[in-house]
This record gives structure tokens, C-alpha cells and sequence, in this order.
């Protein structure tokens, strides 16, 4: 083995030998373009969404696909595929903002806890248990319910309940490296717990939590969807895609669009993210090489 | 008619651009009732060629690309074992051809008990009732010599040592008296007095049953005590084979002369009261005067005790008494070597003096300051002045950053450098352990085992230390290399004056690397000398035992061994309330020590 890797002249970061891996999988490329267009269509949402999205036409309400509405248009009779692209802002911030704000929190507890053992380890996991035997959607529709609905609170409310297992998925791999042999080494040279932690323990760990990050995306998106959707995110006339969803409601069988095109949107979204974290999970898994 | 005939053998793995040839051509025959060693160092394809033999190639991903491997079954039939079907290899495995691994924990099954696992075989392979299968299970035990086999049946692997397993993996294997043994290094994962029972059990069942054996070695000596034919490998071609006899008396092929030549072999300095580093490429040995008498000594433990607390439901349960009163000085350029097999203590001692574990009690001096506590600055000193190389160099070294950054890090810690001075030592450092600046960029799975080791001595001597703790530091390493990182240290001892704590098993790497001696067993230092002393008038029955069942690389000299302990080492594992004896030490000679108090049944 150490005579191939020798062999290849390149020297390879641990960067460069991800991507390399990371090249091979074609689904999880898909995905990430998927994602990446998805990205571009919110962020340019103004310049190529055809119609204002909160324009009412009241000429064509509840009007099927046609050329002129490419997904069709509400019972206000605004464009449902201009109010897609401009809902996917509000959806995929949601989902970012929440994931990221969690992923923060929740690795922090999960390095300190993990590296201090003892009664903080068991203070803060316990904590966390508490934190994740309420199921799903419960402990974001309670937080909701107090901070008020609102999609800055969706957001708390998300990061929340995604700050146990992050927390959880640290602190176990965060134990498995405090005993690593590099780490002992560094430990036997002097280094400090500071950069101990910060050096060897923490980029150790996020394989692991760059690849749940990007399957939370798509939880997190969803769940918004649904808080949204149940009257507790975002509020009309915001174009969030569960909110678009829940305004259909009352039309399926009429104009079954409204719900199937932001239903769709979801769906893809959601896919993209899992299928991208499979794919991560693949190129960065040392086990799999 | 050859048992196994090897022509013109050809096998692949696929690799990223098409398959990659790992074996180009090998021929080799093995003779019913004989023994074939095949040696080499890591790569060179031994392993992947037993795989072959059995079509386990198969499972691992590789192909047989081309040749013939003739294998005469016990109807006297002639078989290609190449261009069997997986249905017809697997009926071939076991009744036919048996294979033994090196590690024996992981090839048992953790959740089955080992009667269990050896009557599967009788049952699947002869058909028998489970009551029937039972008995024979019972029956092989009692062959492979594991003591009171009726009740161990009925243990799990784990409740077993290592010795232990690898008999029951032995037993397995000859469970349905196979016509060719494979035993790939089945040895190399026990201690020597371990390898020296399971080796003589092998070569007298091999001579019972009437099997050809392959097998397969790094380990020279061990070659010279087990085969009747060697046949020696290198990048997947076989460079030489011949009689095991001839061989060693004249290897014709440079590798081969290689191979021997870095090969230690015990009692070669048994005329020099100095150690001296390995003959390499004929270049002039000079002896390793260095030792600095009647100075203060870099280190001096003493009484250090470690124990680690077994705790069953709350309560405690027992004690391992990992190290017991361990007291012992190292001078400035000195090598103390420690020597042990598993389970003595030896690195426990290690890791308890850079409190790596933390000792019971005991006083931990160092250049004469006692940093038996580690409060304020005294940590950063300790840290400074002892430096720890570990036996794996891989799993030591973050494999996130670059090798110049992990020799950069004592630099950065103790502030010895800053800007782009760094750069320039990290730079020094490499070409003294000789390596180069541009490996500084390289992360360590970009480099070879010998070169990772020589990454972690140059990590240990960024601190400018006065001690390096070696634990087993060149036992993961092949031969050849084992030989260059030997010299190595002792070339850095000879120009930098350090002194080394030498933690090995290895009996003929200690010989010729340190200038004294220390000898643990179960916890406790029970001989400790100058190594001419120790070695060649071992006063202690351990000590005796350690020596003697070190495989000599020689095949004329294998009688030798005749008269080999069967008894197993005691577990260092006691009950809370009892306590081992220390005794002092009693001189028998000049600076040499041996224990006469009863340690573990030995005295």
C-alpha cells in the first residue's frame, strides 16, 4: 500500500483526496448541482423570477399550467412558479440559518462535553436526552407556541431541537479521539487542552458533521415546511414553500397545482440535500477507502 | 506427485486506472509432510499469495490472471484450484486445505464459545452428531495442549489468551485433518515465550498428521526453526528458493543476504560489554561509548507504583498491578532497555512517567528535579525533557495535517522558534533523521512505515529532549527498515548524547541497542544489569525463560530448544485486599540486581 501512494507524485491534501472521491459519486454531483441552482434561482429571485410574486392578477385566479404561468396561478391568482423561486429564499434560509445555528451550539456542547468527562459529560448528555425524548416536531411547535409564530422563531425552533445530536454525534466521536495515538502524542509534547481541542479533536469530528449538516438540511426545510403549513412559520403572504402548501389545501380535487408545484420544490430539495450527505458520507468516510 | 504445484501464477487487485498486477509469475511446490516458508517484508506479496491458494482472493476483490495451481486432493486426484468454482473451493476448505491467520481474536467469533466454534467445522465437514462433534472438539484441544480442555469448551475467545486462541485457532483449522496447512504469521501477534510453545506445537502435529505446511513469515528466525524449504519473496516475484539449510549457510540472491544480514541475532555481542548498531552496506561499526557515568541521571524512578482499578457493579473488584515499585535510574547517553513480555508493565511504566497514566506513588526525577507532581511550569519541563515515540507511527500523527506541521508542534508549543525560523528547524530536524525538506509537505499516509517512524523521531527531538521513551518503537517496522531506524537512534544518542528508555520485547533489538537491561514481569522489575550481564549470565528463571525461547535465525541450531516451559504467565489481575511482595533486589554482580522473593511462582 505505502508503496502505491508513494508511487503517485501528487501530493494530495486531505482536501483534494475528498473531492477526488467525491468527483466519483454521480448522484451526490447531481444533487450538489441541483442544489447549487437552487441556490442561484433564490438568490437572483428578482431578476428571473416572470411575475412579481405578490402581484394579484384577478384575471386569471386558480388558472392551470400554460405558457403564460409556467406552474400556473393561486386563488389571488399570482404566479405560482415566480412565487417558488422567491419561496425557496425564505425556505433554504430557513434551513440553513437553523442547521447552522444548531450545528454551532450543538458541537460545542458535544467537544466540551465529550473532552471534560465526568460530571459536566453527564450534566450537559443528560440535558440533551431530555432534549431529544420529545418526538419530532413537538419540541419546535412548543417553542413556536411561546416565542410567537414568525419565521425568525421557526428558526430558533429548528436549531433547537437539532442541537442534541449534533451534541450527541460529537461527544461520541470526540471520546473515540481523545484516545487516538496522535492525540496522546500531542498530549505528551505539551500541547494545550485549547489547541488540543481546537487542533486535533475538532477537525476530527467533522466528517461526521458535515454530513449530517446536509441531511438536517433537508429535515430542517421540511419541518419548517410543516410548522408553516399548520399556521406556525411563515405568515401570508410570505411565498414559503409549506405556507404555499397550506394555502392549496382548500383546492385539492379544484386546482390540485397549488399544492403539487411547492409540494415539489420541497421534494426536490429535500432529496438533493440526503442524496448530496450519502454522498459526503461516502468520500469522507476513512473506513470506506 | 506434489501436494501443491504453483506455475506461472498471475494475480491482480483493480485499481484506479485498471487492474494492478500484484504477483507477476510465481512457481513453487510444497511436498506432503513438508514445510515451506515463504519470507519477505510488507508488499512483497506472501499473504496475497496464500489467499490465492484458498480462492479467499476471491472475497478480498483480487483475480487470478493467469497460471496453474495444481492441488492433488486426497483421492489422488490432480485439481486447479485456479478455475474451481467457489461451490467446489468451499467443500476444499477445511477437509483439504486449512488456514491459520495472525490475529486469533478477530478470526474467533466473540459470541460463540470455542467448543462451539471448532465442532461447527467437525459437524459441517464429517458429518457428525453434535454430542459426537463435542467430543472431538475436546479431543483436538487436548492436541493443540490447552491444559483442562473439558471446561475450556465451554469459554468465550475473549476469556482466553492469546497463546490460548491461536491453539484453538490451531485446532479449527486441523479440526478435519486438512492435507495442506497455511498458516499466515501466526505467531507474530504473541509474546516470544508464546510464539517458541505454539511454534514447537505446530512443527510436531505437522509431523503427526503428515500435511505440507506453507508458511508464511517475516520473521527469519522463525524460518530457521520451522522450514524445510524457503522460498523468499520480494515485490511479488520470488528471488530465490532453496533448502533451509543451504539457504542460510549461502544465500545467492542480494536480497536474500539483505534479509539475513539485518536480521539481529542474539548473543552476536555477547563479547562486548558495548552495544554497537547494525553492519549495513559495510560501513565500519563503531561501538556506542556514550554513556555519561556520574552525572546526574536524566531519569530516576523511584517506588513508582501503577495500579488501574477493576470495577464490577460499583465495587471494586480487583486490581491490575500494571507496574509495583518500579525503581530505576537512567544516565545521560545511556539506553535502559525494558523487557517484557504483554502484560508485564513495561509500557504502563513508560506512559506513567509522562503521565500518560497517572502512578499511585512513587517519585519521578528528572536531570534531578523531582516533577513527581506536575504543578506550574514543572509540566512544561517534563513535557520538554522526555519525548514518547509510540510503536505505530501512523496512528501517532494527526492525519489531518502535514508532517512538517506535526514536527512544528513542539516548536510552537515551547516557543523555541518563531517565524520563519520554524520553518528552517522543522527543515533540520528532517535532514538529521534523514529525510528530506520536501517531505515537510507530505501528510503521513503519503509516506512508508519507516518513514513515518523517522517523522515521530524527529517530532521527539524538536523539543531538544535529555530522554526519549521508545515504546516498541521499531517493532511494527519490516526487518531492513527495523535495522536503518535502530542505527538511527543510536547514530542520534552518538551525536546528541541522549538517552533512551528502550521498551521492547524484542530480545535481539535490545541486545544490540542498549547498555543495560531491565527485566518486568508482572509489574515488577524482577532482573536489571549491564546487558552483558543480563544477557549472558541471566540470574532470574524469567529472565532464562526469555532468552531461551528467542528463535535463532540458524537451522542447524534448533535442538537447542528442546527443554521449553508449558506454563502460561500468571495474570497481573488480584483481588482488592491482596498485595504483591516487593523485595529489594539482591546484587549478584557489578550494578546487577535480581529479585529473590517469589514473584507470580517464579524466583
Amino acid at each position: 500500500m505505502s508503496a502505491t501512494t508513494l508511487g503517485s507524485a501528487a501530493l494530495r491534501s486531505p482536501l483534494g483526496e475528498f473531492w477526488r472521491r467525491f468527483r466519483k459519486k454521480r448522484v451526490a454531483l447531481v444533487s450538489l448541482v441541483v442544489i447549487v441552482l437552487l441556490l442561484v434561482a433564490a438568490l437572483m429571485a428578482p431578476w428571473i423570477a416572470p411575475y412579481d410574486q405578490a402581484t394579484p392578477d384577478y384575471d386569471a385566479l386558480l388558472e392551470g399550467p400554460s405558457w403564460t404561468h409556467w406552474a400556473g396561478t393561486d386563488t389571488y391568482g399570482r404566479d405560482i412558479f415566480s412565487r417558488m423561486i422567491w419561496g425557496g429564499r425564505v425556505s433554504l434560509t430557513v434551513g440553513y440559518l437553523s442547521v447552522l445555528l444548531g450545528c454551532v451550539v450543538g458541537v460545542t456542547i458535544g467537544l466540551v462535553s465529550g473532552f471534560a468527562g465526568g460530571w459536566v459529560d453527564g450534566l450537559l448528555m443528560r440535558i440533551m436526552d431530555v432534549m431529544l425524548a420529545f418526538p419530532g416536531i413537538l419540541p419546535a411547535i412548543a417553542v413556536v407556541a411561546l416565542l410567537g409564530p414568525g419565521i425568525v422563531n421557526v428558526i430558533y425552533a429548528i436549531a433547537i431541537s437539532a442541537v442534541p445530536v449534533f451534541a450527541r454525534l460529537v461527544r461520541g466521536t470526540t471520546l473515540a479521539l481523545k484516545q487516538a495515538l496522535y492525540v496522546q502524542a500531542s498530549r505528551s509534547i505539551g500541547v494545550s487542552r485549547t489547541n488540543l481541542v481546537l487542533r486535533h479533536i475538532l477537525p476530527g469530528t467533522m466528517p461526521a458533521v458535515i454530513v449530517y449538516a446536509s441531511l438536517r438540511m433537508g429535515t430542517s426545510i421540511l419541518t419548517a415546511a410543516s410548522l408553516s403549513f399548520i399556521g406556525l412559520g411563515a405568515q401570508p403572504p410570505s411565498p414559503e414553500w409549506g405556507a404555499m402548501l397550506s394555502d392549496g389545501r382548500s383546492y385539492l380535487g379544484v386546482a390540485d397545482h397549488i399544492t403539487i408545484f411547492p409540494g415539489l420544490a420541497i421534494f426536490i430539495t429535500v432529496l438533493a440535500f440526503n442524496l448530496l450527505g450519502d454522498g459526503l458520507r461516502d468520500a469522507l468516510d476513512q473506513k470506506l477507502r | 506427485m506434489a501436494l501443491l504445484e504453483i506455475s506461472g501464477l498471475k494475480l491482480a487487485f483493480p485499481g484506479e486506472d485498471g487492474p494492478v498486477e500484484v504477483i507477476h509469475g510465481l512457481d513453487m511446490t510444497v511436498e506432503a509432510g513438508e514445510t515451506v516458508a515463504i519470507v519477505g517484508e510488507s508488499g512483497s506479496g506472501k499473504s496475497v499469495t496464500a489467499l490465492a491458494v484458498t480462492r479467499l482472493l476471491d472475497h478480498a476483490g483480487g483475480r487470478i490472471t493467469a497460471g496453474r495451481i495444481g492441488f492433488t486432493d486426497r483421492a489422488g486426484q490432480v485439481r486447479d484450484l485456479a478455475t474451481q468454482s467457489q461451490e467446489a473451493m468451499r467443500l476444499l476448505r477445511g477437509p483439504e486445505i486449512a488456514m491459520v491467520f495472525q490475529e486469533p481474536m478477530t478470526s474467533l467469533n466473540p459470541v460463540l464459545t470455542v467448543g462451539r466454534q471448532i465442532a461447527e467445522g467437525v459437524m459441517l465437514h464429517q458429518g457428525l452428531s453434535e454430542q459426537a462433534a463435542t467430543e472431538e472438539a475436546r479431543r483436538l484441544l487436548e492436541v493443540v495442549r490447552i491444559p483442562d480442555a473439558a471446561r475450556q469448551l465451554g469459554r468465550y475467545p475473549f476469556q482466553l489468551s492469546g497463546g490460548m486462541r491461536q491453539r484453538v485457532m490451531i485446532a479449527i483449522a486441523l479440526s478435519c485433518r486438512p492435507r495442506l496447512l497455511i498458516a499466515d504469521e501466526p505467531t507474530t501477534a504473541l509474546d516470544v515465550t508464546v510464539q517458541a510453545q505454539v511454534l514447537r506445537l505446530m512443527r510436531s502435529l505437522q509431523k503427526e498428521l503428515g500435511m505440507g505446511l506453507i508458511f508464511i513469515t517475516h520473521d527469519m528466525g522463525v524460518v530457521a526453526e520451522m522450514a524445510d524449504r524457503v522460498v523468499v519473496m520480494q515485490q511479488g516475484r520470488v528471488v530465490e528458493t532453496g533448502d533451509v539449510v543451504a539457504l542460510f549457510a549461502a544465500p545467492s540472491h542480494a536480497y536474500t543476504k539483505m534479509l539475513l544480514d539485518a536480521v539481529p541475532v542474539l548473543g552476536s555481542l555477547a563479547d562486548q560489554a558495548l552495544p554497537a548498531p547494525f553492519r549495513i552496506a559495510g560501513a565500519p561499526v563503531v561501538v556506542q561509548d556514550t554513556v555519561q557515568h556520574g552525572a546526574v541521571p536524566v531519569l530516576e524512578l523511584d517506588g513508582l507504583v501503577t495500579r488501574f482499578d477493576v470495577r464490577r457493579r460499583f465495587r471494586l473488584a480487583g486490581r491490575i498491578h500494571a507496574a509495583e515499585q518500579v525503581s530505576l535510574k537512567v544516565w545521560p547517553g545511556e539506553t535502559l532497555a525494558l523487557v517484557g513480555e504483554s502484560g508485564c508493565g513495561k509500557t504502563t511504566t513508560g506512559r506513567s512517567i509522562i503521565r500518560l497514566e497517572q502512578p499511585r506513588s512513587g517519585t519521578i526525577r528528572v536531570n534531578g528535579e523531582d516533577l513527581s507532581d506536575l504543578s506550574g511550569a514543572k509540566e512544561k519541563r517534563l513535557r520538554r525533557a522526555v519525548q514518547f515515540v509510540f510503536q505505530d507511527p501512523f496512528a501517532s500523527l494527526d492525519p489531518r495535517l502535514t508532517i512538517g506541521f506535526s514536527i512544528a508542534e513542539p516548536i510552537h508549543t515551547h516557543g523555541l522558534a518563531q517565524g520563519p525560523a520554524v520553518q528552517a528547524r522543522v527543515q533540520a530536524l528532517l535532514e538529521q533523521v534523514g529525510l528530506l525538506p520536501e517531505h515537510a509537505r507530505r501528510y503521513p499516509h503519503e509516506m512508508s512505515g519507516g518513514q513515518r517512524q523517522r517523522v515521530c523521531i524527529a517530532r521527539a527531538l524538536a523539543s531538544e529532549p535529555s530522554l526519549i521513551i521508545a515504546d516498541e518503537a521499531v517493532a511494527a517496522l519490516d526487518v531492513s527498515i527495523r535495522a536503518q531506524v535502530v542505527n538511527l537512534l543510536m547514530d542520534l544518542q552518538a551525536r546528541l548524547g541522549l538517552a533512551y528508555l528502550f521498551i521492547s520485547h524484542d530480545m535481539a533489538v535490545v541486545e544490540r541497542v542498549s547498555h543495560r537491561v531491565a527485566v518486568m514481569y508482572l509489574g515488577q522489575i524482577v532482573e536489571i544489569g549491564p546487558r552483558q550481564a543480563v544477557f549472558g549470565n541471566p540470574q532470574h528463571p524469567y529472565t532464562k525463560r526469555l532468552l531461551e525461547a528467542v528463535p535463532v535465525p540458524d537451522p542447524t541450531r534448533r535442538a537447542a530448544h528442546a527443554a521449553l516451559d508449558e506454563s502460561e504467565v500468571p495474570s497481573p489481575l488480584r483481588t482488592p485486599d491482596d498485595m504483591p511482595v516487593v523485595a529489594p533486589l539482591v546484587a549478584v554482580g557489578a550494578g546487577h540486581y535480581v529479585a529473590r522473593h517469589r514473584v507470580g511462582g517464579l524466583y
